[in-house]
């Protein structure tokens, strides 16, 4: 009994982690071969089939949502552990809301933001629109890790500060904000991984143009959104594993650096 | 004096910060409702949610979600056969079979599991698991069992990073309490440990049943996209998340707004599971 | 000369009555400890000197805490200005993350001192007043956290010295220390008495004897005993009293 228990349990981790070792590998090696120079060309043409114009939409993307959302999000932090009182009920409101809006699937944001932005505000499908609807979208991951990295600070510290006669921001911009950085980072840097892998919440508010967009208004297309465009068209299969090695590139390095900061936040703690 | 007014000045951006989030789902529900629930109430809800046929292009066009409830349905039940038991398994193993040393390294593999774009996993399951399917059934091997198998990875990361968490917060003196009795470590570990994070578990899979059925553009590569009523495990199926993507594009008027119906519906599914899992976490705690 | 002067105050935590009716002087530049068993309410009127207490939920204060005859609880008193004239040092050191030099000069900034000469000025002060500028001078830019608890607690005293405050409240500041370092902050604390007024809360009767000139037994909320220390711990008055300092209190 207790063997089999072992060997059940062992199974299941070996399938797991097989698994995403597999699917790695497999992008990686079918991928890399197919990565070629033409694929960073400056203009997409139907025959280089360059993700570079993608690359830089997904940059810009990212930057701007981040832009919006980080500030928002951290603030949003500071009022629910710094000002709010325990019990107050606008606070249970804002976590429910956050709670709910980290579980609404991305194709429904991405109607939303076709609905809102696209149509009732007319910014068409546009690098605004999917940023607006991108930022909304990362929102209570910020919020979440903030939070969480406040609360892992000392009080002592707080009391501290207050006890030199420091005001309220001032404790928190210099003595709490310093100790919860690392945790706040390492939630931003998640959202940059979750706009990346974003398909479904852009394709109708972002658009699907090939080219870098030249104002805020025009429409472009991410690097997942372009390997979607891709691989539904059948015709670029190679051109698809190339983003995918890319795409997977980008997602280890943060995932590594949100690891990082992660260790440093309880390290400090 | 300045500084006491500026200090209240900030408190009042904070608040209108931490406002935000409560505008936004605010906007979002009535923005999704108010485009579906016209149509909704012109068409019949009961026309609508037990319709067996979707055809816009019809004259008069039928607008049946069944086929699309259905087949969301089964593929996140499919899902939820493979992923759950797997899951627990394997969140039970980094709590309690690995190493230090193993467990990190293995640990950040989860994160990153989660983190891995759904394009990459629909990418991946239509260049491997596609023909193996289409090897051992036949067909063109986009079907539900190829969607099941695809969601039940996707959801992995889920439901072990919660499961887990869970686990590793049941009390160590239950655990040494059963060890204490004569019960092996494994014994300890299925009879007391995983029934005393139950709940921490069941939340897990409650959202892992979130993420699966609001999962769109993986699926929409290897679920074969057919509306219309589900014909077996190795025939293709259309999901309410994909059926929105893949005539959005194109759609107008009514059939725009039967679209977004179908949204509310699937919206109102995820609000119930929301519940739900905020209801389980609830009781957990206290 | 009476720096504070307690009038009939109450606490109260929520439904919580914590202090009851407390009337109490505290006299200038001499050293008052505040003793008695845990929960008995000292820390909590440690901490209504300088109104740290208003950062807890739900605490209410009735009655007149006057510091130089001015009521800190009137609702035009300046928080921040009352702190940096009753400075506080905790039970746990609690440096901040931030180099030795930066810990001393927080202080100082938060009130608008920016020269930098006048800084270097107020840490080198406050680091010989607090005994541990010979130990650190090398090395200023150094993490605060990377030094021993001991010193840790006297740069915590440096960093509430370098606002130049009239009063200095100790919360047990020698709880978590060793032996040896414990005795390094007795001596100082006697050295600070000169230009301080300072109360102490302890939990050690025989710290108590040794440095303080006052002492206040607490128990369950009042104060039970006030008197010289030297006369609470030979001839207490009351029994009570009596039998806390000889032990036999539960």
């Amino acid at each position: 009994m207790n063997k089999f228990i072992r060997f059940i349990v062992k199974l299941s981790a070996i399938i797991t982690f097989g698994a995403l070792f597999f699917i790695i590998g497999y992008i990686l090696l079918k991928g890399i071969p197919n990565i070629r120079p033409d694929l960073f060309q400056f203009k997409y043409t139907t025959s280089n089939v360059s993700l570079f114009p993608a690359m830089i939409t997904t940059l810009m993307l990212v930057a701007l949502a981040l832009l919006i959302a980080t500030p928002i999000g951290v603030f949003t932090g500071f009022y629910l552990v710094e000002y709010a009182k325990k019990g107050n009920k606008l606070v249970e409101i804002i976590r429910m809301a956050t709670e709910t809006l980290s579980g609404i699937p991305s194709i429904v944001y991405g109607l939303f933001g076709m609905l809102f932005f696209v149509i009732k505000l007319g910014f068409q499908y546009s690098l605004i629109s999917g940023t607006l609807t991108a930022a909304i979208m990362v929102l209570p991951l910020i919020i979440r890790s903030t939070e969480e990295a406040l609360l892992s600070v000392d009080d002592g510290l707080r009391e501290a500060s207050f006890g030199l006669g420091a005001g309220k921001l001032r404790t928190i911009f210099l003595v709490v904000l310093p100790v919860a950085m690392p945790g706040i980072l390492s939630g931003v840097i998640l959202s940059i991984g979750r706009i990346v892998g974003e398909t479904a919440a852009l394709m109708f508010t972002l658009g699907t143009a090939t080219k870098i967009p030249n104002s805020l208004l025009s429409s472009g297309r991410t690097l997942s959104l372009h390997m979607y465009l891709l691989s539904t068209e059948g015709m670029h299969v190679n051109e698809s594993f190339a983003t995918g090695v890319i795409l997977l590139v980008i997602i280890l390095i943060i995932n590594g650096l949100a690891n990082y900061l992660g260790n440093k936040l309880t390290k400090g703690r | 004096m300045k500084t006491k007014s500026f200090e209240k000045f900030m408190e009042i951006i904070f608040l209108i910060s931490a406002s935000m989030s409560i505008v936004a789902i605010i906007l979002i529900c009535l923005f999704i409702f108010a485009g579906g629930i016209p149509f909704i109430s012109e068409y019949g809800l009961s026309n609508f949610l037990f319709g067996t046929i979707w055809k816009p292009s019809n004259n008069p066009a039928s607008y049946g979600i069944l086929p699309m409830i259905l087949g969301s349905l089964y593929v996140t039940v499919g899902a939820i056969i493979l992923g759950v038991p797997i899951g627990i398994m394997t969140a039970t193993y980094l709590a309690k079979f690995c190493n230090k040393k193993l467990y990190k390294i293995l640990k950040p593999c989860i994160n990153l599991m989660a983190g891995i774009p759904s394009i990459i996993y629909g990418f991946f399951a239509l260049t491997v698991l596609v023909p193996i399917i289409r090897n051992i059934f036949g067909g063109t091997g986009m079907n539900i069992i190829t969607a099941s198998i695809l969601l039940g990875i996707m959801i992995l990361p889920t439901i072990i990073g919660m499961s887990e968490a869970s686990i590793r917060a049941v009390p160590g003196s239950y655990y040494e309490g059963s060890m204490a009795l004569g019960a092996s470590h494994e014994r300890t570990i299925v009879s007391v440990m995983l029934p005393a994070a139950k709940s921490g578990i069941l939340s897990s899979v409650i959202l892992g049943i979130g993420r699966a059925i609001g999962e769109t553009m993986a699926v929409i590569l290897v679920a074969g996209n057919q509306a219309r009523m589900p014909a077996g495990l190795t025939k293709g199926v259309r999901t309410l998340t994909t059926n929105i993507v893949i005539e959005m594009a194109y759609a107008a008027d009514t059939h725009r707004e039967a679209l977004i119906a179908t949204a509310v519906v699937l919206f109102v599914f995820i609000l119930i599971i929301n519940g739900l899992f905020m209801v389980v976490k609830r009781r957990g705690l206290n | 000369m009476y720096k504070f002067v307690i009038k009939n105050m109450d606490l109260y935590y929520g439904d919580f009555h914590a202090l009851k009716n407390i009337n109490l002087n505290i006299e200038e530049n001499k050293i008052t400890a505040l003793i008695g068993p845990s929960g008995c309410g000292k820390s909590t009127l440690l901490k209504s000197l300088n109104r740290m207490n208003d950062l807890v939920e739900g605490c209410k204060i009735t009655g007149d805490i006057l510091l130089d005859n001015e009521n800190i609880y009137r609702s035009d008193f300046d928080v921040n200005v009352l702190r940096k004239r009753v400075g506080m040092v905790f039970q746990k050191p609690n440096p901040f993350p931030m180099s030795i030099y930066d810990n001393i000069a927080y202080g100082p900034r938060t009130h608008g001192i920016k020269n930098k000469s006048k800084l270097d000025e107020i840490v080198e002060k406050s680091l010989r007043g607090a005994a541990i500028w010979d130990e650190v001078k090398t090395d200023l830019k150094k993490n605060a956290l990377k030094i021993s608890g001991g010193q840790q607690q006297r740069i915590c005293i440096a960093r509430a010295l370098a606002v130049e405050p009239e009063v200095l409240l100790m919360d047990e500041p020698t709880s978590a220390l060793d032996p040896i370092s414990t005795s390094k902050i007795e001596d100082l604390i006697q050295e600070l008495k000169k230009n301080y007024t300072i109360v102490i809360v302890t939990h050690n009767m025989q710290q108590a004897t040794r440095i303080s000139d006052k002492t206040a037994f607490f128990l369950s909320g009042e104060i039970v005993e006030f008197d010289d220390t030297e006369k609470l711990f030979t001839l207490p008055k009351n029994k009570r009293t009596e039998d806390y300092i000889t032990g036999r209190f539960g």
